[in-house]
């Protein structure tokens, strides 16, 4: 089956064979991956999918890959949670949770992207990759690069600390710290990948990388018994993610591999970083570029490359956008944690925040069915916790201490009802 | 020469003035515009820029003094 038509101009629609490019030559405009949806409509149902491996390679058909899986063969299909617990804490009868924060191997959504973006690097036959990161995508780029036995390159600000490349350092990259501020860090790299030949994934590999994040999408609708939810509130930063979940409805749609696409997609950010959330709250479409200043580093993305889209994708599928301070999202943080039993990092907390305000303004119903999307690990940076945990109970090692400060817990618990 | 594909960002105060011509007269810079949405409140240019090194520097340099946002036509490249 001849799957991929090749790439295709999201702004002016021009055409270009599949190559590791990512702007259109006339108009600047961002490549998309264009398929052949009559011919994968011949080959893909829900029980090919359903026969498929346990990860996001059972939906391979519709990724922009087309030789043999090169690197990240268990990364996805991660559990879609039933939270009774939450959902009795937000006042709704259905929540669910998509826990991407126990993605194999790095914990994160980015896994998924990577893999993606790394199988295609071996199809171009490309052996060095490449990324600009801080924090989640540097840690998948370095691991799947290890697995894959290619080189890799992580570029950093130069005053990044060191304890937040350790994750990425174990698997051997050539860290690469830059001098200068994030603009002129930021516009290195994009002349690094415009020069060098080297896959470097968000860059000249972004149309590949992105549609990795179709597979969260895909999973969402196939664990939930291939229907949609009616809500998905969906963490923004650089506002790939929530373009790509609706793109992956709407693909099983014109597939038939479901009726309609019932969901409402919403989009959370940080207060002090929420340029697409503002476009969404103020209805314009144009981004104003902000300098980041919140706890949820992961999202803190301050001029979005898909910004625009983003609040596109929100507005076509009815849904709508909160900020969260980061009060609120160590709050979402803990309330998730309480309820479920699942740590993650201050994306999620934004995402249980940002749910929680959408259900306040009426925008979710109390009889709606809710996805939230928990797209990484809290134990990578827990730091904005360490001033808000203690230990309750501090004992000598005797049996009788123990019995007195149940006791006096259990009294204490009676009295706060 | 050296090339470069970025996204001019004009602040509303800017809108007005014929940052480009400046562009290509002073810093000896060939600008090519591919996209652009300028109202009366806010623009942005996507535009291709030709010339040696360090008048690219200078002019991108320049723009940032004018209150002109400089990105990368990719915008944000650093990834958390």
């Amino acid at each position: 089956m001849e799957k991929l038509k090749g790439l295709k101009c999201r702004e002016c629609g021009r055409a270009y064979r599949a190559a590791p490019v990512h702007v259109c030559e006339f108009c600047f405009g961002p490549l998309e991956v264009d398929y052949h949806y009559d011919a994968i409509r011949q080959v893909v149902t829900r029980d090919t999918i359903a026969a498929g491996p346990t990860s996001m390679w059972r939906y391979r058909d519709l990724l922009p890959v087309e030789g043999d899986i090169a690197v990240g063969h268990h990364v996805g299909f991660t559990p879609l949670v039933r939270a009774w617990n939450l959902a009795q804490e937000l006042g709704l009868r259905e929540v669910w949770v998509k826990n991407d924060s126990v993605c194999h191997p790095t914990w994160s959504f980015k896994d998924r992207v990577v893999a993606v973006a790394l199988t295609k690097a071996k199809e171009f036959g490309f052996d060095t990759v490449a990324c600009a990161s801080t924090g989640n995508l540097a840690n998948s780029v370095a691991a799947h690069a290890a697995e894959a036995s290619l080189k890799s390159y992580i570029f950093i600000p130069a005053d990044l600390e060191q304890g937040k490349v350790l994750a990425t350092l174990v698997y051997n990259p050539t860290l690469v710290k830059v001098e200068g501020t994030y603009d002129e860090v930021n516009r290195l790299c994009s002349e690094i990948a415009d020069k060098y030949h080297w896959a470097f994934v968000n860059v000249n590999f972004r149309p590949y990388y992105s549609e990795g994040s179709k597979s969260y999408g895909y999973e969402i609708v196939e664990q939930l018994g291939w229907r949609t939810p009616d809500h998905v509130v969906v963490p923004c930063a650089g506002g790939s993610l929530i373009t790509k979940i609706w793109k992956a409805m709407k693909e099983f749609k014109t597939l038939g591999l479901i009726d309609r696409v019932t969901s409402k997609v919403h989009a959370a950010q940080a207060l002090g970083c929420g340029p697409i959330v503002t476009m969404i709250k103020n209805d314009t479409d144009v981004l104003v570029p902000v300098r980041p200043d919140t706890i949820a580093k992961s999202l803190a993305i301050g001029n979005p490359a898909d910004g625009y889209y983003a609040y596109k994708t929100a507005k076509e599928s009815g849904g709508s956008g909160e900020h969260a301070t980061d009060a609120e999202i160590v709050e979402g943080m803990l309330l998730l944690a309480r309820t479920e039993g699942i740590f993650t990092e201050t994306a999620g907390g934004v995402t249980v925040a940002a749910t929680r305000k959408l259900i306040e303004r009426g925008v979710i119903g109390k009889n709606d069915s809710v996805v939230i999307c928990i797209t990484g690990n809290g134990l990578k940076t827990p730091d904005p916790l360490y001033e808000r945990l203690e230990s309750h109970v501090q004992i000598r090692p005797l049996l009788s201490a123990f019995d007195r400060a149940l006791a006096d817990l259990k009294s204490q618990s009676v009295r706060e009802g | 020469m050296a090339r470069m594909r970025v996204r001019l960002t004009f602040p509303p105060e800017r809108i007005q003035e014929p940052i480009i011509y400046h562009l290509v007269k002073d810093f000896d810079i060939v600008t090519n515009i591919r996209r652009a949405d300028v109202k009366a409140d806010h623009g942005w240019v996507a535009l291709e820029m030709e010339g040696d090194e360090a008048s690219l520097e200078r002019g991108i340099a320049w723009l940032k003094g004018k209150g002109v946002t400089v990105d990368p036509i990719e915008h944000d490249v650093i990834i958390p």
